[in-house]
């Protein structure tokens, strides 16, 4: 493999791992923070001891995100050099001000509210935790807005002398369009994810005789209406973001459908097959719903949706010959996994919310059997999304402006890529089996047991002889 | 061409940023360490872990908002260091997580294989980043290969030279000795005679080290910049009166000093940088702050954002340092004297 491919692997493998860990710690961090808000305004002490244990939980994901976040920081500028140069005036500024707003907040107030438990007062050690979910937000802010500018640049303009994009506005940079709905559309999914996680780990201690039913069916009770609320919301938000793409991605919509043709009445595919190539240029089994793409992308049945292949001839005839268009069967099928993964959530949560009326969850083991292992279809969704949204903008790694082949470190070997590629997914893979394994032990050991009234004084210390 | 007063001003942060974080992580590297050699059991590893616990992340997201200040203000710069030192900065960012995991999941079990890997992990993971920051800002201020396009024309061998090493070598032990200084702030009783007997011998290797590269450092300017001159001097005096003050048991005094001796020495070293942002071994292909730098709009924005959040960031991140101000001992951390209780502390790991 070249150093192109190279590059853009590790950037898939180290992204992807990394978003594992992203929208649980934003989630997380909001749950454990309501968690502890109950148990400050009513004293219960089943508060107190849900905060501590998905607190837990929560600084495992926590710990493993900041680690891999790293790579992050640093990666644009040792794999994507050429990028870097290109956008660096308008990419750096976000991603400046994420350090300096979000990245100080989360670390410095997760060390407050780990160690000052005992230091401080317990409103402001609430206010530590608010603080680190705050944070977190703020971090998928900047973050999305810097990546939006990479689906949809706005407020820059190209520099006659270097050839590289100028900031003119960040303000535009900052409500992109195209941002305004990618932020709701994760921060959304990453409620309904770490729900989801939450509530897998309730399920599996109430299958359990002896199960700690007044805290893991409470907590069940509490996430699975975020959960159905967070996939619904992340669908509509979605529904709008489709509309938007078809104006300004209409590739990356057309590749998702495997609509080759343009036309009017566009169906909605929902099984498709076509040749073994990145651009088949048509479909050979291509079973659909009429009208409904037209539908979702222009308001009306018989709104026109442009196709792959006719969009390759307009780019062809502004950019130059070549492939204007994402690996079709990619694009396609990630988009299918994200929706199919998410409606699947919204059924699960649905029956389970239906069933939630009085007890009757508790003693659904069926469906409780099947919450487990459902936990993977949040991080399936994620995961799909995102190789949908990067892989589909492809042949560019800016809309319109920069292509991923042009972008790369020119000094770096591939050597070097293979060992850092190699490297950092043998790292990681170590990190998630010791990580899952330390997570799995935390969720068995459950919480801390209901600590005794504190009637006696504390006794005195005597040597271990008196005894 | 001459910096704009946005790009000094820019430049002045981005060296600050630097700064701040070789001398707050100097401490949790020095910490890291020495964590085996200090800490002789689990109590006094788990205290020797606590001094920096609350602070270490806040302290490393310093690095990270280093690197993201010089892509936004210095996007030539970003982009040619972090593809040019690629496997160095591999391997510091390897080292990073692993020291970053271990903090995390050290006290996660009981275990003692468990802990002794983590530990090694904190170990290799406080020393490599510390021997490493050393060699990249001495190769940075000595000046590396660049081509004219401002690419890096050298390999990772052109990085391993005596200069290079001797300032990584420095560096480790002046965080060794900012660590054991630290350690006499943060510690009680038998862990803060440790440090200070610690301190006993790593203060003088450290004041010694960081003479001998101030002088190779003067000796391979040229011509020699008076500013840098100044501030290595400062560095050596600093690095010495820590070692009389460390003596004297006057440990916030050796702690102050210390960290002035980090920041003169790193500080001598962005002046001799000055007015590059890359120097390169060839003055003519150097890549000034100038050709480095974002449009003016855009430090403008910058300039705005940082004024207005940073003096927040030291407020509060001054604030944790105040609220975690209790000296820790091991024997916070010793099982309880009654049986009843070592039994409950044995029986929920």
């Amino acid at each position: 493999m070249h150093a192109l491919e190279l590059a853009r692997w590790q950037f898939a493998i180290t992204t992807v791992y990394h978003f594992f860990f992203v929208p649980v710690s934003i989630g997380m961090s909001a749950w454990v923070a309501i968690c502890q808000t109950a148990y400050v305004r009513t004293g219960k002490p089943v508060y107190d001891r849900m905060a501590r244990f998905w607190g837990k939980l929560f600084l495992i994901v926590f710990a493993l995100g900041v680690a891999t976040g790293i790579v992050q920081e640093f990666q644009f500028g040792m794999n994507w050099s050429t990028y870097s140069r290109y956008v660096g005036d308008i990419f750096g500024a976000p991603l400046a001000m994420e350090g300096l707003l979000a990245f100080f907040v989360e670390s410095t107030f997760l060390g407050l509210w780990i160690f000052g438990r005992d230091r401080l007062s317990p409103r402001l050690h609430l206010a530590c935790i608010w603080m680190v979910a705050l944070g977190t937000l703020a971090s998928a802010y900047f973050i999305l807005a810097a990546n939006s500018w990479m689906q949809h640049p706005v407020g820059y303009v190209i520099d006659p002398v270097s050839g590289h994009a100028h900031l003119t506005s960040i303000w535009k940079v900052l409500t992109n369009s195209t941002a305004l709905l990618a932020i709701p559309h994760t921060i959304l999914a990453a409620w309904a994810t770490a729900g989801m996680v939450v509530a897998a780990v309730c399920a599996w201690h109430l299958r359990r005789p002896g199960a700690d039913v007044p805290v893991f069916g409470r907590s069940l009770r509490m996430v699975i209406p975020i959960i159905l609320g967070a996939t619904l919301a992340t669908s509509l938000v979605g529904h709008f973001q489709a509309e938007l793409l078809v104006k300004q991605q209409p590739m990356k919509m057309a590749a998702a459908e495997a609509l080759f043709h343009t036309q009017s009445h566009a169906p909605l595919s929902l099984f498709a097959t076509g040749d073994w190539t990145p651009n088949p240029q048509r479909t050979n089994v291509d079973v659909q719903a009429g009208g409904l793409l037209s539908l979702v992308a222009t308001g009306s049945t018989s709104g026109t949706v442009k196709g792959i292949n006719d969009l390759n001839a307009t780019y062809r005839a502004r950019y130059g010959p070549g492939e204007y268009a994402p690996i079709v069967a990619v694009t396609y099928w990630s988009f299918r996994a994200m929706i199919g993964a998410g409606s699947l959530l919204i059924a699960l949560t649905a029956l389970a919310l239906w069933k939630l009326r009085g007890d009757g969850l508790v003693r659904h083991r069926l469906l409780l059997w099947l919450m487990v292992p459902a936990v993977a279809l949040p991080f399936i969704s994620n995961s799909a999304g995102w190789i949908f949204t990067e892989m589909g903008r492809q042949p560019w790694i800016v809309q319109g402006l920069l292509r991923t082949s042009d972008a790369v470190s020119p000094t770096v070997s591939a050597t070097s890529i293979w060992l850092s590629m190699l490297g950092f997914t043998a790292l990681y893979g170590v990190l998630a089996v010791v990580g899952l394994r330390l997570f799995g032990r935390t969720v068995r050991t459950g919480l801390e047991p209901e600590p005794p009234p504190p009637a006696a004084p504390e006794p005195e210390r005597e040597p271990v002889l008196v005894y | 061409m001459d910096p704009t007063t946005l790009q000094v001003v820019w430049f002045l942060l981005i060296c600050v940023l630097w700064t701040g974080y070789l001398l707050l992580e100097g401490f949790d590297f020095g910490v890291g360490t020495l964590l085996r050699v200090l800490g002789r059991d689990v109590h006094e590893r788990r205290a020797l872990l606590q001094t920096f616990g609350p602070v270490w992340d806040g302290n490393e997201v310093w690095l990270l908002v280093a690197g993201g200040a010089t892509f936004a203000a210095f996007p030539e710069w970003y982009a040619t260091m972090f593809s040019g030192f690629y496997l160095a900065f591999l391997v510091l960012l390897v080292a990073l997580i692993l020291r970053n995991v271990g903090v995390e999941f050290w006290a996660k079990d009981e275990d003692g294989r468990w802990k002794s890997a983590w530990e090694w992990a904190i170990v290799g993971g406080s020393a490599v980043p510390a021997v490493l920051l050393g060699v990249a800002w001495a190769n940075l201020a000595h000046g590396i290969p660049l081509s004219a396009d401002h690419e890096y024309a050298g390999t990772f061998w052109t990085l391993i030279n005596p200069y290079a090493l001797l300032g990584g070598v420095t560096t480790l032990a002046l965080f060794c000795a900012h660590g054991t200084h630290f350690l006499g702030l943060r510690t009680h009783g038998v862990m803060r005679d440790r440090a200070a007997a610690a301190a006993r011998v790593l203060s003088p290797a450290a004041a010694a080290l960081v003479a001998v590269f101030a002088i190779w450092t003067v000796a391979d300017q040229s011509p020699v910049e008076p500013i840098s001159v100044v501030l290595l001097a400062i560095a050596v005096l600093a690095a010495g009166g820590a070692v009389a003050r460390s003596r004297a048991r006057a440990e916030a005094w050796a702690f102050g000093l210390s960290s002035l001796a980090i920041v003169g020495l790193f500080a001598a070293l962005f002046v001799w940088q000055f007015p590059n942002a890359l120097t390169s071994t060839d003055p003519a292909t150097s890549l000034t702050l100038h050709a480095a730098s974002s449009t003016p709009y855009t430090l403008k924005v910058m300039t705005f954002v940082a004024v207005a959040l940073v003096p927040f960031v030291l407020l509060y991140q001054g604030w944790t340092y105040w609220v975690f101000r209790r000296r820790i001992g091991a024997e916070d951390f010793r099982p309880g004297a009654t049986p009843l209780d070592a039994l409950g502390r044995g029986s929920r790991g």
